[in-house]
């Protein structure tokens, strides 16, 4: 059986990555549009929330995204750190912008769903402010990369603020259950039956969090394709430049 | 076909409108930065076999 290792090496992944794409993003198309329009359409209002818990079809996935972004750029920096594989190096570089969009998409969307049901945009909740607090660690993390111009140092020193920040990412998933206040509510899906949405609002909301984790997948592969080809290109004409 | 959102019409197309929008523009930049940099190095790299020919 084929090492997962021989992924390092940038041109294997490139030919792989190539290949399984167009598969990847059609999928994640599809499942983003049959859940949206499942969801948006097809689905009655909430008996408390009215229409405004059809925005759970982009907020939960979203926020979902956003934390196992970080998640996943963690890991990543983990095994740069540990094995020196600039392939995750530069996964977790290519997976920063994704997240970061995640984490607005779910802040912008959070506020606008707050606003009617809570009669307020913003509060200093648990949940809200180590999100706010998330995103920043996603702005700081792709600065410190453009900002450092040795490739392999800026790998070091984002790994580095990756596992601070993750402290955040898991703050963000479980605020709510270490505070137990604030205005945000618990999961909206779990194992537990008993504290799922009901079933007519989990099935396309399920289809929407398949669409986002394929759509981040897919971002990723290409993302980190380019950051492998932007990576040998200053390397070449950094050779060129010596003569 | 459309539904009835009521008085949260606002919040729910919004919220449509920013998320759809913030994806696409995601989604574009990342497509086209992909095909600039894959072009820019096929041209490092045919230069560099030229230079190495001569």
């Amino acid at each position: 059986m084929a090492s997962i290792w021989q992924y390092a090496n940038p041109r294997k992944f490139i030919e792989t990555t190539d290949r399984i794409l167009p598969w990847v993003a059609g999928s994640s198309l599809m499942a983003l549009v049959v859940g949206l329009v499942w969801g948006f359409f097809f689905t009655p209002d909430d008996y408390r929330q009215g229409s405004t818990v059809k925005i759970i079809y982009l907020h939960v996935p979203s926020a979902l995204m956003a934390i196992n972004g970080w998640i996943m750029m963690l890991v990543a920096s983990l095994i740069w750190i540990v094995r020196r594989h600039h392939v995750s190096a530069l996964a977790a570089r290519a997976a920063a912008p994704v997240g970061a969009t995640m984490t607005v998409i779910a802040l912008v969307t959070g506020a606008i769903w707050g606003q009617p049901m809570w009669g307020t945009w913003w509060a200093w909740d648990p949940r809200l402010t180590s999100f706010l607090i998330l995103f920043l660690f996603y702005l700081g993390y792709m600065a410190l990369w453009a900002a450092i111009e040795n490739d392999d140092t800026a790998a070091d020193l984002t790994s580095v603020l990756c596992l601070v920040g993750s402290v955040f990412a898991v703050l963000s998933r479980y605020a709510v259950n270490f505070w137990n206040q604030g205005l945000h509510q618990g999961a909206s899906l779990s194992l537990d039956k008993e504290e799922n949405v009901a079933d007519v609002f989990y099935h396309p909301l399920l289809l929407c969090i398949a669409g986002f984790v394929l759509l981040f997948v897919a971002l990723v592969f290409l993302r980190t394709q380019t950051e492998i080809r932007a990576r040998r290109m200053r390397a070449l004409l950094a050779r060129e430049r010596l003569g | 076909m459309m539904p009835e959102l009521g008085k949260y019409a606002e919040a729910v197309l919004s919220s449509y409108a920013v998320s759809i929008m913030l994806i696409v523009v995601l989604v574009i930049a990342s497509v086209t930065r992909a095909r600039r940099v894959k072009r820019e190095l096929e041209s490092v790299e045919k230069r560099g076999r030229e230079n190495a020919e001569v």
